[in-house]
């Protein structure tokens, strides 16, 4: 067991390296010129090579690099180039954000998904489990835009009953945040929704169809307790690890939803920094959203290795 | 009618009853009938064996017997009484009350049968729950059954989780679950196919103890006919979804009176017969797929007696006396049990003072998985023949399958291996082996679902063999196609077919033609009928033994089933967790002297002819490869360990004859003595009849 | 007498033999399958005679006319500048049905060549390539997407390679778990036996084993597609001005809804959740085909 959490730490720690690798080559080293991205194709040669002198960007790749990720690794994100000032608090007060909304539509969709699959599943090939199905198919590949626009003119402008802006006059009490917050989740809940419900009803399915609830029927076991005890319990497994994994795109998964709401979270960030060309800002907004999905990973495999008796136990003796 | 004087209760009902029992299968819209007008009864304390092949529908008459057919089965007329319940007539709760006191479940696969994520002693005590006994005494009753199951240290096994177990171990326990409520009827679905040979001997054991005990009626279902002889009274054969004999076991058995039931005991390579004696008698045809419409007898088709009559009509059952039923219109013709010998001598005997074509010295292999050092094999030491079948023999952990992939090349030797191809050093590496020593050692698979493409056509599969594996010109390529499907008994027309057109037997026909497409010296045939049924398997075998007499090629024969492996072996070497155990010419290996091992593997085999031997009863189970013992690595479950030397030091393997070699410390003479009384009812050949 | 002539054994007349064609026939009687090829097909004629049958040009301003609502001239009314909704959301079809096929063409190649590599070769190679997947798949494709075209400059060509190269590891992956599931089976072994490549191993021997998988998973990427598409054009990372691409035209116009300018997004929006359902109800329709 400790061997298993060890090497898998190992691993996410290569991938968030890796990540780094990615992101920074991606935000410094595709766009060629940094000081000509930013000041456009027109701007004097002289202009551009003071900026991207003051920048650092002119000195090597791998120095670049490597000042970065130290600095990052203590905290020091650098300074934004539109807000001229440091990364770091921005970024958290974004992520803070995201997080309240992301716990919003976590709290939601989980039990609606779970739920979901394992009625779909408990009544295979009857129409519940095709109207559950296809409900589900649909609801997960409309784009987050379309239905929240959608929902933002039903509920929003015509029939009034919740707050097109997602943020919330300073200084409200709990409750009127999550009012706020009701209506940009829903497109969320949406999305992952079908997903959840797909995955529940896959592991159900496999757990009605294995040999040990067959000797569990065949012990006399009353079908509840079937269903409770044995099916349940292994069904559930896959599907936790899939819901962990799930929450993190939560989080960064709302570019699209906090820009749609005016919602100043680290989507919201990550979205201006982009159309600002704020490149320090869009690096660490990137590898905070990909540092805290491979954490939410990591959770879900430690999880699902503490759930599991093949591995928090062990072998054969 | 004499009525008993007494007023007691009624005789107790039959444990199971099934009255013309008809299911169908709805399969992509369409009906399939899979059980015709089943009619089976079993009494209080009885046991009956149902045999049959794949698709004879023995599984679908078990689940049938507790009420549990899948969605789409129907049960489309008769019915099916258990402990004198009549199941269609019962409320889902009434089913469920039945299943947990009169009728209990066995099956296959034991490790899959268990709930991986729930202990042991919670899985077990659920079977106490219906009596709704308090959680200490379920955990009192839980012991006892593990005690009487012969689990050793129970209170252990209780919190341990079932991948934690052995498959010997899983299953004794899901017997034990079955038992819990000392249910009217246990059924028994291939309950130790998939376990080895000695296991399969203990589990077998304990159910003969157990039926003792508890006086529960069995249904005991299987295509082994040997293991049934040796758990039923009764026995029942079950074909196309028809009952088609039915008697007494020894009757069965001495006497069939139907041409598939004398058929499959003429397909099973009897005690003592070699494949010098001649080839082994087959089944024409194949098995007719599940929910074929038949009219008329069930088996006409493939029945050399078949006539007018039996296509119209099915036969009803004849009843021949003492409880033995035919449903065979020439029932009355008496057909000799056994086909008579016809010993060849040119059979493949292989010569074996020529040099061998292959040589082995000094062979192991140990992995590595996570720095611990697993040794699979050690320095195997053997020689092969040209023309010769070397029989490998041993149960799980014996290393014979990575043998075979080392010889391969498939997987890399230790240092210090050596393998001679034709006397020339071969290179242990697949990819370093020239062309011409890659044609020369090919291999047949055992499932031969897994061995071809089934994204290629017959075609394309044995074609691209002889493109890779001869020097056949584009030209040519036809030709050699046709003469290799016509060795292997294949109409030419199934050249443009995908393996999922073709049976099971003639798949493993591809596979053997693709193996013999560049003129191999030696094939390694890793249980090539393992997974076919009885009627075809034997086929294959004279098939083998045909191409080898025409080619001389020498075959690595690896097979559990030991009745098959002496049938068609020349010699035969045994391992034992990676050890050379004994290696020497078949006969001698079976009659004896042989390792104390050896000994144990033969008297584990069930027989159709069920003589009393002395069983040796292995205890416990192989032990793992990762820390194996010290010495001779069988002394721990050695009946004739003769001391510490055993312990301390691992026996040469030494001589006991020109050809024949044994490791252990007990000299041959004390061997040759002590095995006597066993020898003599194992190794004598059968007489005939 | 001999009771049973020991001859060759004859193959089961098998039903599976019409078995492709079963199962084709299967998805074609699928209502969920029909319902999204139908959509799909309609869609496509959209963009391929688009601007031959719509009424009106969809480029053509008509400031005198902006912002009509829904009547009998202009069916689904008229934007901000004036143009009819309804033609240009006909013709909007064209943009994202070029793109998104596209993208998905280069991720399944793409893909599906890692996957087998990855799948086949399994130690260092796979490790090595996984590691990066993972990395890459730690960030949601927006996100991956938004930053590559931050750097590159948004326009149709790039949004193609960014979303077929984002999405590609999502494919390989599912190739990955195929092959190796395949690479197990005895006739692999029986190619090496044979002294086959590496190359005629993986495309001849375990790619057309491995095809229906990857035929549903390319299905439901090209949903995928579709939506990123949509969304990065949005958030104006995507297809640029003048396209009456429905992302663009939405993100033109939403900040009118709130004063009651409906008609503006709320028919580009119905286009794409249409579009993007009836793609994933075809794929459902052939996973369930295959899954029988």
């Amino acid at each position: 067991m400790i061997g298993f959490l060890l090497k898998r730490a190992g691993l996410s720690l290569v991938t968030l390296w890796l990540l780094s690798v990615l992101v920074f080559a991606g935000a410094q080293l595709l766009p060629g010129n940094i000081g000509r991205a930013m000041l456009g194709p027109f701007a004097d040669e002289r202009a551009v090579e003071v900026l991207n002198h003051e920048m650092g960007t002119d000195r090597p790749v791998l120095v670049q690099y490597a000042d970065w990720i130290s600095r990052f690794a203590v905290g020091d994100m650098g300074n934004s180039y539109a807000y001229r000032a440091p990364v770091a608090p921005f970024l958290l007060t974004g992520l803070l954000n995201s997080a309240k909304l992301a716990l919003v539509a976590f709290l939601l969709v989980v039990p609606l998904g779970i739920l979901g699959g394992i009625v779909a599943a408990l009544n295979l090939g009857r129409p519940i489990d095709r109207v559950l199905t296809i409900v589900g198919l649909s609801a997960t590949i409309v784009p987050e835009f379309v239905s929240g626009i959608v929902l933002i003119l039903i509920f929003g402008v015509w029939l009034q009953w919740l707050p097109i802006s997602a943020t919330w006059p300073v200084g409200s009490g709990f409750a009127t945040q999550v009012y706020h917050l009701l209506l940009p989740s829903i497109p969320l809940v949406l999305i992952l929704f079908g997903y959840i419900a797909r995955m529940t009803r896959a592991g159900m399915v496999e757990a009605l169809d294995s040999d040990y609830t067959r000797t569990a029927i065949l012990k006399g076991l009353p079908r509840r307790t079937v269903i409770w005890r044995h099916v349940l319990r292994n069904a559930l497994l896959p599907t936790i690890s899939v819901v962990a994994t799930q929450t993190a795109y939560l989080i960064g998964g709302l570019v699209i939803i906090e820009t749609l709401f005016h919602y100043q979270g680290i989507g919201g960030l990550i979205f201006t920094a982009a159309s600002k060309k704020d490149f320090p800002m869009l690096q660490a907004g990137v590898l905070t959203v990909g540092a805290i999905f491979t954490l939410a990973s990591l959770s879900a495999d430690l999880l699902y290795g503490l759930l599991n008796p093949r591995i928090r136990v062990g072998g054969r003796e | 009618m004499n009525r008993p004087a007494h007023i007691g209760a009624a005789p107790p009902p039959d444990a199971l009853a099934i009255e013309g029992l008809q299911v169908d299968y709805r399969v992509r819209g369409r009906l399939r009938r899979v059980l015709r007008g089943l009619d089976l009864r079993i009494g209080r304390a009885a046991s009956y064996g149902l045999v049959g092949e794949s698709g004879c529908g023995k599984s679908t008459a078990a689940f049938a017997a507790v009420g549990y057919l899948p969605r789409n089965g129907i049960v489309s007329g008769g019915r099916v009484m258990v402990d004198g319940r009549d199941l269609m007539g019962l409320t889902p709760d009434e089913l469920q009350k039945l299943r947990a006191t009169s009728v209990s479940m066995v099956y296959q696969d034991p490790g899959r049968a268990l709930n991986p994520a729930m202990k042991i002693g919670r899985q077990l005590a659920e079977a106490f729950e219906f009596s709704q006994v308090g959680r200490s005494e379920a955990h009192d009753r839980s012991i006892v059954m593990l005690k009487s199951v012969r689990i050793a240290d129970p209170i252990k096994v209780m919190q341990r989780y079932p991948h934690q177990l052995s498959g010997g171990m899983q299953q004794r326990i899901c017997i034990a679950m079955a038992l819990a409520n000392n249910p009217a009827l246990l059924i028994l679905d291939e309950p130790t196919t998939g376990l080895d040979v000695t296991v399969e001997a203990e589990v077998l054991d304990l159910i003969q103890q157990l039926r003792a005990d508890f006086q529960t009626s069995i249904l005991f279902i299987s295509h082994n006919l040997a293991v049934v002889a040796k758990v039923c009274d009764r026995v029942g054969v079950l074909y196309g979804g028809t009952l088609v004999e039915e008697g007494s076991t020894r009757e069965l058995f001495d006497n069939p009176r139907h041409p598939y039931t004398v058929g499959l005991l003429r397909c099973l390579p009897a005690r003592g017969r070699r494949k010098s004696d001649g080839p082994l008698e087959t089944i024409r045809g194949s098995l007719p797929s599940p929910g074929a419409v038949i009219s008329g007898c069930v088996f006409a088709d493939r029945c050399g007696l078949s006539d007018a009559a039996c296509r119209e009509s099915p036969p009803p059952a004849f009843d021949l006396g003492r409880g033995h039923l035919s449903r065979c219109f020439h029932h009355d013709q008496r057909v000799p049990r056994e086909t008579p010998r016809t010993p060849e001598a040119t059979i493949g005997s292989g010569r074996s003072n020529a040099h061998p074509v292959l040589a082995i010295e000094n062979l192991s292999k140990t992995f590595n998985p996570k720095g611990h050092p697993l040794p699979v094999l050690r320095q195997i030491e053997l020689a092969l023949a040209p023309g010769e079948t070397l029989g490998l023999v041993g149960e799980s952990g014996s290393g014979k399958t990575t043998f075979a992939r080392l010889v391969l090349g498939l997987l890399e030797p230790d240092g210090g291996s050596k393998i001679m191809l034709d006397g020339k050093p071969l290179a242990t590496r697949l990819a370093e082996r020239t062309i011409d020593d890659v044609k020369a050692l090919q291999i047949i698979f055992q499932n031969p679902d897994s061995a071809l493409n089934r994204a290629h056509t017959v075609r394309r599969i044995i074609g691209r063999a002889i493109q890779r594996l001869s020097v056949t010109p584009a030209a040519a390529i036809l030709a050699k196609l046709q003469e290799l499907m016509e060795a292997v008994r294949v109409a030419e027309r199934y050249l443009s077919a995908r393996p999922r057109q073709l049976s099971g037997g003639m798949k493993q026909r591809v596979a053997i033609a693709r193996a013999f497409a560049g003129d191999p010296r030696i094939v390694v045939c890793d249980e090539p009928t393992s997974a076919l049924d009885v009627s075809v398997q034997a086929a294959i075998l004279n098939l083998l033994v045909d191409l080898q007499t025409r080619r001389q090629v020498s075959y690595i024969f690896i097979s559990h089933d030991l009745g098959v492996v002496r049938y068609l072996s020349d010699r035969i070497a045994v391992l034992y967790l990676g050890r050379l155990m004994e290696i020497g010419p078949a006969d001698q290996v079976f009659t004896g002297p042989h390792h104390p091992y050896t000994e144990a593997l033969l008297s584990a085999i069930p027989a159709i002819d069920n003589r009393e031997i002395e069983r040796i009863r292995l205890s416990g189970e192989v032990p793992s490869a990762v820390n194996p013992p010290s010495g001779c690595v069988f002394h721990t479950r050695c009946p004739r360990k003769i001391g510490a030397i055993c312990e301390q030091r691992e026996p040469p393997l030494s001589n006991i004859d020109a050809r024949h070699a044994i490791r252990c410390h007990i000299p041959a003479a004390d061997l040759a003595r002590l095995q006597t009384g066993i020898a003599a009812t194992i190794g004598r050949s059968a007489p005939s009849n | 007498m001999s009771i049973a002539e020991p001859t060759v054994a004859m193959p089961v007349a098998s039903e599976e033999a019409n078995d492709r064609r079963d199962r084709l026939r299967q998805v074609f009687r699928s209502a969920t399958f029909l319902t999204g090829l139908a959509v799909v097909l309609f869609w496509v004629f959209c963009a391929i005679f688009g601007s031959v049958i719509v009424p009106y040009d969809p480029y053509a301003d008509d400031l005198m006319n902006a912002l009509m609502p829904p009547s009998a001239e202009h069916w689904f009314g008229t934007d901000q500048l004036g143009r009819d909704v309804f033609s240009r959301v006909i013709v909007g079809a064209r943009d994202i049905l070029t793109i998104a096929p596209l993208a998905t063409l280069i991720s399944t190649v793409v893909g599906t060549a890692l996957g087998l590599v990855m799948g086949y070769f399994r130690g260092f190679i796979d490790e090595g390539i996984s590691r990066i997947v993972d990395a890459l798949l730690a960030l949601p494709t927006v996100i991956v997407a938004l930053l590559a075209l931050v750097a590159l400059g948004p326009s149709s060509t790039t949004v193609v390679f960014v979303i077929g190269f984002t999405f590609a590891p999502i494919i390989a992956r599912t190739v990955r778990a195929s092959v190796l599931a395949e690479r197990e089976l005895d006739y692999v072994f029986a190619a090496q036996l044979r002294r086959e490549n590496a190359f005629h191993i993986m495309f001849v021997e375990i790619l057309p084993n491995v095809l229906p998988p990857i035929m549903v998973e390319a299905t439901v990427r090209l949903g995928y597609a579709i939506f990123a598409v949509a969304s990065l054009s949005f958030i104006g990372f995507g297809i640029q001005p003048p396209s009456p691409d429905w992302g663009l035209s939405i993100s033109a116009n939403y900040g009118l809804i709130g004063a009651g300018y409906w008609w503006t997004v709320l028919f580009d929006g119905s286009a794409i959740a249409t579009l993007v359902v009836a793609v994933n109800l075809m794929a459902d329709g052939i996973q369930g085909a295959l899954d029988e």
